[in-house]
């Protein structure tokens, strides 16, 4: 029987690929293990390897065509067989790879091999196997089954595999660019199972460790930022800012705060990293490039500068997004920020609020860190980490003296953003806060 | 509305004596029910109530006494049968089989049959395999007869009144190892269990294990177990096999997606594979798993104490089926 060829997945996070060279044409015959075309995909040019025998009976996309993952590419069976059925309104393509689908890293393959692997769900044949219950929620949630691993029997997808929580209000990082193609669901239960016997694993003799069950919340952090530190090359830029001016310009502002403030009543007060955030927002738009996301198509130098500000909370951190930072005031700055950060902790956001931003900014001063390095906030280009505000000697006209050091280090995208361009930002940074006044000049 | 505490065996003999004392047609039918109290108590002090014209002791002829019961029955009488056990009933099927599942439809309505046979189900201890029967499977499969199966003092009274005042007959499946068990019973002669609802006896999200009678205990034993585990399993009690309440089924296993039906008896055909059936038919698209099930191993009961307890449903094989229907490990 005839049968569709579909675009297999040749690297772990291929989501398409151009189709460069047909190494068979029509009326071949085919065997298993046959060189059928070389496809370019993200990482490199593969191989693309026949699982079937048989007459290659159509070539559906010529060569140079972008192919989305699992899109028909060849028509297969017995020669002068009818495979119109094949190609009718009836079978469009699959879809491609849904983002929030979590594909499993494939095994490599040996070589002389095919170049790919197919997940274990696949039986022979292509038919996935998954659970009922998974096969409603693919439905609902409009996913592709042919990306998941399955890690029920004999690889069957249960619903535990399809990771929905994702799309719950998101803790740790916002969604992916391109929109879920349905509204956010309710969390779909997934029973926390304790390890049957934690002790199993602990050497006799050795008190066992506490299993605490992983919230929707961790495994969605642990999720995100595994994929971001594995497919997202990372390099690191640090600063070593002089933060004298800064401090004296934020109790001068707050001074000014406080002496118009009606008596008795509680003078608001803004923070450095209120001014931190609206510096970065201007140094953004004086350096678009950082404000950037990568696309396989194209770099999306963003148009709006929409901070992510991570919180963190008892279960773990969440990244609220502060928008149109560059347009706010720092006085609005601080009170949006401390708004979300209560709502974050009271588990009020809703996943708007917490989805879409450009560019995140995380401080561990208020901990007392100097300096450290941040995981970036995918689909986002860079992050950046804040140490805290350190009492330091200084050099100043040639003598001596007491002063105050602020360390920053942007973690960046290298797909998006290179080393100049990023050190392009961090003096941008450096010049708005040696001398604050500039910050609320704007851009 | 009071309580009052109450043996299993006690709930039944409350039920049958309010029931006796409010319509004079009820009478109490079977061996050693009279001058020996019954075989386990359960109708003692009856025979002093209410009489020999209604409490009668008869001969070890449970097909005789069965059909003399489904006549009276016929001619306007209120017979409760009590068979020593279920397994006795075997002699007395063709009768209830042929004539009291039988006469309504067959007489076209003219007749009716309001009986109850009630006895002690399944395993025991160590009373062999012929007297370890769990004889559900083979009754809940005739349509024309109802079959019960409480497993609470509570639900024994109201389930055992439901079944004296029903038009048609009543299989009233007991247990030898629950008759001792305490319960809170109301104290209301109206008080009754409806046929066909089943009792959420334990809520949980995680999975459904559906039992009845005495294995609804081992279900919420396991549920314990589950719980320290992190599983939290919701248990399911019938409480009635036919009408079956495959509303409550379907609307649990939607919720946890997983299932293991729990019962005395062996899997091959019977009610638990019904259930699984109806299941698969109606649930199909919410299962994440296939339907598990934990009945009597499929070999005649072993007498030897441990064999016997290693063939009749015990917690660590429902915990177990409870972790493979979650992929746990």
């Amino acid at each position: 029987m005839a049968k569709l060829l579909e675009m297999p997945k040749l690297s772990p996070t291929m989501e398409e690929g151009q189709l460069a060279v047909w190494h068979r044409k029509e009326g071949d015959t085919v065997a298993v293990d046959d060189l059928l075309a070389d496809v370019e995909t993200d990482k490199a040019t593969m191989e693309f390897r026949s699982f079937d025998r048989g007459t290659l009976l159509k070539i559906l996309v010529p060569a140079g065509s972008m192919v989305k993952l699992g899109q028909p590419v060849a028509v297969i069976g017995k020669p002068g067989e009818d495979f119109s059925s094949l190609l009718g309104g009836g079978a469009p393509a699959p879809p491609p790879a849904n983002a929030t689908a979590t594909a499993a890293p494939q095994p490599q393959a040996s070589a002389g091999q095919t170049a790919s692997t197919p997940p274990a769900s696949l039986a022979p044949g292509g038919r996935v196997k998954a659970s009922p219950y998974v096969r409603k929620l693919a439905r609902e949630h409009d996913l592709n089954l042919h990306t998941i691993q399955g890690s029920g029997p004999g690889g069957r997808i249960i619903a535990r595999d399809l990771s929905l929580d994702a799309r719950a209000p998101a803790p740790a990082a916002p969604a992916p660019v391109a929109p879920a193609p349905t509204p956010a669901p309710a969390a779909v239960p997934t029973p926390a199972i304790a390890p049957a016997t934690p002790r199993a694993a602990t050497p006799a003799g050795l008190a066992a460790p506490e299993a605490r069950p992983l919230s929707m919340m961790r495994k969605t952090i642990a999720r995100r930022l595994t994929e971001s530190k594995q497919s997202v090359p990372h390099f690191y830029l640090t600063i070593d800012v002089d933060a004298g001016a800064l401090v004296s310009f934020r109790e001068q502002i707050n001074g000014e705060i406080a002496a118009a403030t009606r008596k008795g009543e509680e003078p608001e007060k803004i923070s450095i990293n209120d001014l931190i955030v609206k510096a970065s927002a201007v140094a953004l738009r004086r350096v678009p490039e950082c404000n950037a996301q990568f696309s396989s198509e194209a770099i999306l130098v963003h148009q709006r500068v929409d901070i992510s500000v991570a919180v963190a909370v008892p279960e773990g951190l969440v990244t609220p997004v502060l928008r149109d930072a560059d347009r706010k005031g720092v006085l609005e700055i601080g009170r949006s920020i401390r708004d979300l950060a209560s709502r974050a902790r009271a588990k009020k956001l809703s996943p708007d609020e917490m989805s879409n931003g450009t560019f995140s900014i995380s401080n561990l001063g208020m901990f007392g860190i100097d300096e450290f390095a941040a995981v970036i906030n995918p689909p986002e280009g860079a992050i950046l980490a804040v140490g805290r505000v350190r009492d330091e000697p200084v050099v100043k006209d040639g003598a001596v003296v007491p002063g105050k050091k602020l360390a920053f280090t942007l973690s960046c995208d290298h797909r998006v953003i290179d080393g100049a361009v990023g050190a392009r930002f961090l003096a941008e940074l450096r010049s708005l806060l040696e001398r604050p006044v500039q910050i609320l000049l704007g851009p | 509305m009071g309580t009052r505490s109450l043996r299993f065996r006690e709930a039944l003999r409350a039920a049958m004596l309010e029931e006796m004392e409010r319509d004079d047609s009820v009478f109490l039918l079977g061996e050693e029910v009279g001058h020996y109290q019954g075989a386990y108590k359960v109708t003692e002090g009856l025979l002093e109530k209410f009489g020999p014209k209604r409490v009668i002791d008869t001969p070890i002829a449970e097909s005789g006494f069965a059909g003399i019961a489904i006549g009276a029955a016929m001619v306007g009488l209120r017979p409760i049968v009590e068979f020593m056990t279920w397994n006795f009933s075997a002699v007395a099927f063709d009768q209830i089989l042929n004539n009291a599942a039988k006469l309504r439809q067959m007489s076209g309505g003219q007749l009716q049959v309001p009986i109850v046979f009630r006895a002690p189900n399944g395993s025991a201890r160590q009373v062999g395999s012929q007297h370890s029967h769990a004889m559900e499977h083979f009754y809940a499969h005739i349509p024309g007869i109802k079959c019960i199966a409480p497993a609470t003092p509570a639900d024994a009274y109201g389930m055992m009144k439901t079944a004296i005042r029903d038009e048609n007959p009543v299989l009233v499946f007991e247990s030898e190892t629950l008759y001792s068990l305490k319960g809170d019973v109301p104290d209301d002669p109206d008080f009754t269990v409806p046929f066909g609802v089943a009792s959420v006896a334990r809520e949980g999200k995680d999975i459904s294990l559906i039992s009845w009678s005495r294995p609804v205990h081992v279900c919420l034993d396991a549920a314990a177990e589950l719980a320290r585990q992190g599983i939290d399993a919701e248990v399911i009690d019938l409480r009635s096999l036919r009408p079956l309440d495959e509303e409550t089924i379907l609307r649990s296993v939607r919720k946890t997606h997983r299932a293991v039906i729990v019962h005395e008896g062996w899997s091959y055909g019977g009610v638990g594979a019904e259930i699984a059936d109806r299941i698969q038919r109606f649930a199909f698209d919410d299962l994440d798993a296939p339907v598990g099930r934990v009945s009597f191993l499929d070999v005649p009961m072993p007498y030897n104490a441990a064999l016997e307890q290693h063939v009749i449903p015990n917690t660590p094989r429902v915990v177990e089926a409870a972790r493979a229907a979650l992929y746990a490990r």
